[in-house]
């Protein structure tokens, strides 16, 4: 089975969560849920791995997570008000990841919602 | 007998919470939004409810994805603001209404809406942050008791935005049907298009935001029609939480009396939308 997110409605670049996406994720959505506490967000950031494999994440999630590759978060499973814990963790906002998901960048991304927002086509 | 006197409708983006909490509404970038919200505001002021209903979906705060309810109701006397990760936001805790919200729970689940029942709650920003876009400067409570009623609109599949419709249909009749003397004012949170994942991030539907505004109002059938896919293509992959809106909405009577309106991009990576309804034919 590929641990991609299928192309649900044929829509490209929109990722849908659906039952099989968080039955795969579920573990890593579970790890990212935990750092709301501070203690858990030291206890992960003294031992990320072991952290990880305390959630029991699966060897690519764990290599998603440490990376901070936020593109294959999404695409193992990740909810993004899940994996937006992380980010926040991190000290990155949601026009971060906007950045890295449509490849343009922090400041690109930023700027084009100021501008109104994207649009299809 | 419990009534509904108003409706009202709003994005519940977190950068909205934390830009009040961190005084920054006159910035630049959100003096617009929040001067859009003003005449709701001083509206809403004068029409205090005696109970209030929101209508939102936690996002990894309150909940996590072990159990996904589709729809449930709050029960519980009292509802503590979650820390979402970087201490809870400086707003009081919400104090419940047990009495309304069994009897909510009886009626609709005789109308065969099997609701979730929660005695236990922590709310995060999509609660609260619609409690400040009604009430910006709380003191030491909300102007009222407040039921939450969560929507699923996070795990696909959603309830259909029919099932949304109907369901607030069956509240306006279980609100009715309440012994008591009360008012009620209903809180439909979330939206307006906006998608936060994938390589359409920040996609935005202006001409989709304002037909929804205008249908809100006045043909909310129509918006009860569109499928799961049509509003995820037209709304974005997060903007399908928009089906919150038509809980609210049909707990209203089919005529109702639009008080304000308002529309905002960017709020964050959303179209910040407001809409506020007194119910009934005024
Ligand atoms: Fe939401």
């Amino acid at each position: 089975m590929s641990e991609t997110a299928p192309d649900r409605f044929g829509l490209s670049g929109t990722p849908i969560f659906d039952g099989e996406t968080s039955r795969r994720g579920l573990r890593m959505n579970k790890l990212f849920m935990s750092l709301r506490t501070a203690e858990n967000r030291e206890r992960f950031l003294a031992d990320e791995a072991g952290y990880c494999q305390g959630f029991g994440l699966s060897p690519e999630q764990q290599q998603a997570v440490l990376a901070r590759d936020w593109q294959a978060m999404i695409d193992l499973g990740g909810s993004i008000f899940y994996v937006y814990k992380l980010a926040m963790m991190d000290g990155r906002s949601m026009q971060y990841l906007g950045g890295v998901f449509t490849g343009m960048g922090e400041d690109d991304f930023l700027a084009a919602m100021r501008a109104g927002g994207r649009r299809d086509g | 007998m419990a009534e509904v006197i108003w409706g009202l409708a709003t994005s519940h983006v977190p950068s909205i919470g934390a830009a009040m909490d961190r005084g920054k509404t006159e910035d630049p970038n959100w003096k617009a939004l929040f001067d859009g919200y003003a005449p709701a505001r001083a509206w809403l002021a004068e029409h205090r409810p005696d109970v209030a209903i929101v209508v939102y979906n936690d996002h990894a705060n309150g909940i996590d994805l072990d159990f996904v309810p589709t729809f449930g109701l709050g029960t519980a006397e009292e509802y503590e603001v979650a820390d979402e990760g970087f201490g809870r936001r400086p707003v009081p805790d919400v104090v419940g209404h047990p009495e309304l919200a069994l009897h909510l729970v009886e009626s609709l689940v005789d109308e065969e809406f099997d609701l979730t029942v929660f005695q236990e709650l922590e709310v995060d920003h999509g609660f609260t942050v619609p409690l400040s876009v009604w009430t910006p400067d709380p003191g030491d409570a909300w102007p009222c008791p407040v039921i939450p009623l969560l929507v699923n609109v996070i795990q696909y599949p959603q309830p259909t935005a029919a099932r949304c419709y109907a369901l607030g249909r069956a509240l306006g009749r279980a609100i009715r049907s309440y012994p008591g003397d009360l008012t009620v004012g209903v809180l439909g949170t979330g939206g307006m298009s906006h998608q936060l994942a994938g390589a359409r991030a920040g996609f935005i539907n202006p001409e989709f935001d304002a037909r929804w505004m205008s249908a809100i109002e006045t043909d909310p059938a129509s918006l009860a029609a569109l499928s799961r896919e049509e509003l995820i293509r037209q709304a974005g992959a997060e903007g399908i939480e928009l089906i919150m809106w038509l809980v609210m909405r049909g707990a209203l009577d089919d005529e109702v009396v639009k008080v304000h309106s308002d529309y905002f991009v960017p709020a964050s990576n959303t179209a910040a939308g407001i809409a506020l309804f007194q119910n009934g034919a005024g």
